[in-house]
């Protein structure tokens, strides 16, 4: 049995050995003159395991009595975490490289904070939810802090910490109090105690506060505040990390905990999820007109942007399931693409990171301004760019479920957002003449910026057949 | 030719494609290059859509040329075009050539200039052919994005507050419309544009917030689809980003913004409004009716009173489309027949009148009305088309702005008296502020010493012309060249909102009973 139970988490196993592995060998060996290497070899592994678990047969499987689940959706949002991952960890390297910050930990932590990822979206039971969760945060919260020197790097990893801490004290209780109403932290437990006894009040709290926990890990409002902070004052490379494999994790995990354990009760969260929807949406949009810093701005952006996702969820079948892996498929690809170019904002050899040294971009670099336009008009949502066909398909669910008001709640939030988005274009190509951003060689960022915003276009033909990887997942769900 | 639909759209695309990858530097020989690329290609794509045109059979009233494919999540690329949308293909790629050559002036990033354009011409005629609601939005919406660019890249010094304005202004009203869209295909599990004609949307009434909803979803759907094209036409009162983004955008951006994008919103009306939802366009027909009227009467009082050139014109576009949305919901023959002709008709007109404004502008770089007069002196070509296109404007009869207005009034009369007598005098004061405006810049002495030197217009402009006149004066003494097209399809459309309004009027008093 227990052979058995081992094979089916593999990944998960393999890349914990990894991660432990280089650590001894980090410690033993060359110390941080190991980094880069460690760094390459965490990168290679993962695409390894995302190959890895794109080949496996859909079919569903249990482990360890029901805590491990591997279905067609843990496969799904699994590739999505280590694919990006992978690429997040390669293209920071440089970056880190130069602000003295590539220490052997950093790959490490990273591949650890995987690890937790991947056993979140395969979690069956509130305690293996819980230790997923928590295995994630820990390394990020250290990840975040990476730059000791900096006071802001370390303001941000504290104020991650304390707020994390208060988060995950919130899905504890709620937890608890479901086992206690359950009887059983089991989700399929869960579900058959629901169906048979119908929902009691302690459950709805039980689910109440866990979602505000989980809320905190998607930085949904009203539990978003740590966001901006923490992606201005982390090392760059960090908070392209930050915008997302973590996000896919948990919004995966919150689409895994409801359906699972809550799926026959949709009506009673799905007006929880449809709230913290459409105050994202809108709390993101509104807030981020008045940002200057950009990765204050993109902090707010992708608030906005996860309320779309759980306007998918809120939806409560299988389709918004679908669009809301679509959306995160997109929403990731996009965020590598600005990322990358953020990375790559110098001036005088110095990184910045106002919005308005972008002025003039156009005339110096005719393609980078170009590909950042299209992933800009993607994040807004402009048609016919990607973008659009993710709100295209969460906004489909919504309508489809009778949520019509969140529907335009949404499109509206979406115009607003459009503002902001459009205002990086407007410095690039309408701004006041300035000395522009240095020209730097960064033969890998420039790639996947240019590569992401090819994506963006190209997709219209058909999204790359990622709708369909996505529905196959979602109907492993959505049963 | 299987295709032939697909390659009129993305021929220009594909020459953006050519010019974006291939074409290097930016000294003259580069920028020259990239000119005559454009060129060749509008022209071309003129060519294509002549073989659409004359391959065009006037008497099937359903959809020809339709290619169909699989897209995603039951999405269909499908495209087609029928007696109402043809001509707008057409007007598109006849305009085309004209605006590149418009722009032959322009030094400054003529590369991306041509590129935008290029793009902007695909998106439009994508807009007229497009047989599936979410093709159709794609197409909508992603004109966008090259004019927000051509006005805030090329225009002029409140170019940056014009494009935001027109850009979030028509992106409003649009997204309202794709939540409408989604309802659609939910309601009737499809985004074919033909089969949807057929679809009846509920009307029955509902109460929404303690609101009943005369004529249920049918009413939502509207105006929601009402919010989108009445941004787009414009009709007042949201038409205040159209003089804005008209007087920043440059020449070639103005010309095609009032030709080509204007007419999306009244295609829209005909194509979504009119024949998806009858009842509720019985319905809304009186507000719509009303808001044309006071549209025509309050912007040409506007236009009365501007001090720029091309605001003039921008006001009085207003006034034009508030006859077209008037036909349009008059709904019947003689008044969908004017909607399309006044529409085809004001492509030709007022992106003359804007190539005219642009010609002195080009000369004195000022739309300031004070600073010219006088120019027939040494203008006297000018002053030639220029008033030709002023009578066209006002609607002389012998020109195509007579049959268009005449069409819609007759079209209104039969619906609302009141209407039509209002927007009449509409017709009145529109002769006003045209021909005053001819009156201050090309008549009198020549006193200004700013204008001693300017010359009359060049072979270029003289042939950007030509087309232009001959199409006003053609369909001016010869309308049947538009209404045999345009005919049959209208007739179908009118008599299928006929019998649909009668349908529910029966079932109505089925269940009175």
């Amino acid at each position: 049995m227990i052979g058995a139970d081992l094979t089916t988490a593999l990944p998960e196993i393999v890349l914990a050995l990894f991660a432990m592995a280089m650590l001894m060998v980090g410690v033993y060996g060359g110390k941080d003159k190991l980094a880069e290497p460690i760094l390459y070899a965490t990168a290679a592994l993962m695409v390894m395991l995302a190959l890895y678990s794109g080949t496996q047969s859909l079919e569903a499987q249990t482990a360890f009595n029901g805590m491990y689940l591997k279905d067609g959706f843990a496969q799904f949002a699994k590739m999505l975490i280590l694919v990006s991952a992978a690429v997040v960890l390669v293209m920071g390297k440089s970056v880190m490289a130069e602000g003295g910050l590539l220490k052997f930990e950093y790959p490490i932590l990273i591949a650890l904070s995987v690890v937790g990822m991947m056993l979140m979206v395969s979690a069956g039971d509130l305690i293996a939810l819980y230790m997923g969760l928590e295995l994630q945060s820990l390394a990020l919260y250290v990840v975040a802090t990476m730059n000791r020197d900096s006071t802001r790097s370390t303001e941000a990893g504290l104020k991650y910490f304390i707020l994390g801490a208060l988060a995950s004290g919130l899905l504890l209780y709620g937890a608890s109090l479901t086992y206690g109403y359950a009887g059983t932290t089991v989700f399929a437990g869960i579900l058959s105690t629901i169906s048979d006894d119908g929902m009691s009040v302690g459950l709805m709290m039980g689910l109440a506060f866990m979602l505000a926990g989980l809320a905190f890990k998607v930085s949904a409002v009203p539990f978003h505040m740590w966001t901006p902070d923490v992606y201005e004052g982390a090392p760059t490379p960090v908070t392209a990390f930050f915008a997302t494999a973590p996000k896919v994790a948990a919004m995966a995990l919150i689409a895994r905990l409801v359906h699972d354990a809550f799926g026959t009760v949709p009506g009673d969260w799905s007006q929880i999820v449809a709230f913290l929807a459409a105050a994202s949406m809108f709390v993101g949009a509104i807030a981020a007109i008045g940002q200057r810093d950009i990765k204050r701005l993109m902090a707010y952006s992708s608030i906005s942007h996860m309320g779309f996702a759980l306007v998918g969820l809120a939806a409560g079948t299988a389709q918004g399931v679908q669009g809301m892996l679509v959306y995160m498929a997109i929403y990731v690809t996009m965020n590598i693409g600005v990322f990358a170019f953020i990375l790559t904002m110098r001036r005088d050899g110095k990184p910045v990171t106002d919005i308005s040294e972008m002025n003039q971009l156009s005339k110096a670099e005719p393609l980078r301004a170009l590909a950042l336009l299209v992933l800009m008009f993607s994040l807004a949502g402009v048609p016919p760019l990607v973008g659009f066909f993710g709100k295209f398909y969460v906004l489909w669910a919504a309508v489809d479920a009778g949520l019509t008001w969140l529907a335009v709640v949404g499109v509206i939030a979406s115009v607003i957002g459009a503002f902001y988005y459009l205002r990086i274009v407007y410095y690039m190509y309408f701004g006041a003449e300035s000395e522009p951003l240095d020209t730097v060689r960064a033969p890998v960022q420039g790639t996947l910026l240019v590569a992401c915003a090819m994506i963006m276009v190209v997709g219209v033909i058909n999204l790359f057949g990622i709708d369909g990887m996505a529905a196959l997942a979602a109907d492993a769900l959505v049963r | 030719m299987l295709n032939l639909l697909s390659i009129i759209t993305f021929t220009p695309a594909v020459a953006a494609l050519i010019l974006a990858v291939f074409l290097r530097g930016e000294d003259e020989a580069a920028q020259n290059n990239a000119k005559w690329v454009a060129f060749v290609a509008t022209l071309a794509t003129f060519a294509a859509s002549l073989i659409l045109l004359f391959g065009f059979d006037t008497a099937d009233t359903g959809f020809q040329f339709v290619e169909e494919h699989e897209w995603i999540l039951g999405l269909t690329y499908k495209m087609g075009v029928d007696g109402i949308s043809v001509l707008f293909v057409m007007l598109t790629t006849f305009l085309m050539p004209i605006t590149i050559a418009a722009c032959w002036n322009v030094t400054h990033r003529v590369k991306e200039y041509m590129i935008a354009f290029l793009l902007l011409e695909t998106l439009m005629i994508g807009v007229f052919t497009a047989l599936d609601l979410v093709l159709f939005y794609l197409f909508f919406e992603a004109g966008l994005i090259p004019m927000f660019l051509i006005i805030g890249i090329w225009g002029g010094k409140e170019r940056i507050y014009a494009a935001f304005k027109f850009f979030l202004y028509t992106f409003l009203g649009s997204v309202l419309m794709l939540v409408a869209m989604i309802a659609m295909y939910v309601d009737a599990g499809t985004t074919d544009i033909p089969t949807l004609l057929q679809h009846q949307f509920s009307t029955e009434s509902f109460s929404l917030m303690g609101w009943q909803v005369i004529g249920g979803m049918q009413s939502l759907l509207w105006l929601a689809f009402f919010a989108s094209f009445a941004v787009k036409m414009p009709m007042w009162p949201v038409h205040t980003w159209l003089p804005d983004a008209h007087v920043q955008a440059p020449t070639a951006g103005s010309v095609v913004l009032a030709a080509v994008l204007l007419k999306m919103g009244g295609y829209g009306f005909l194509r979504f409004s009119l024949p998806m939802f009858p009842v509720a366009s019985d319905i809304f027909a009186p507000l719509v009716l009303w808001l044309s009227a006071i549209a025509i009467v309050y912007t040409s009082l506007v236009a009365l009173m501007q001090t720029d050139m091309k605001k003039l014109i921008a006001y009085s576009s207003v006034a034009h489309m508030g006859f077209v949305t008037m036909g349009i919901f008059a709904a019947n023959k003689q008044g969908v027949d004017g909607a399309i002709f006044q529409m085809i008709s004001h492509g030709f007109i007022s992106g003359a009148l804007f190539l005219g404004v642009g010609v002195i502008y080009d000369r004195m770089h000022t739309r300031e009305i004070d600073a010219y007069g006088g120019l027939v002196n040494r203008m006297p070509v000018y002053a030639a088309v220029f008033l030709l296109f002023t009578m066209a404007n006002v609607g002389l009869p012998g020109t195509s702005g007579f049959v268009g207005e005449f069409l819609t009034f007759m079209g209104v009369f039969q619906v609302n008296t009141w209407v039509a007598v209002v927007s009449a005098t509409g017709v009145i004061l529109s002769a006003a502020y045209a021909l005053w405006l001819y009156r201050r810049v090309v008549m009198g002495e020549l006193i200004k010493a700013s204008l001693k030197g300017i010359t009359d217009m060049d072979r270029r402009e003289k042939a950007m012309m030509a087309p232009l006149v001959a199409a006003t004066l053609i369909l001016g003494v010869y309308p049947a060249f538009i209404t045999d097209i345009i005919g049959p399809s209208v007739s179908a459309l009118v008599d299928g909102h006929a019998l649909a309004l009668q349908a529910h009027e029966a079932a109505s008093q089925l269940a009175q009973n």
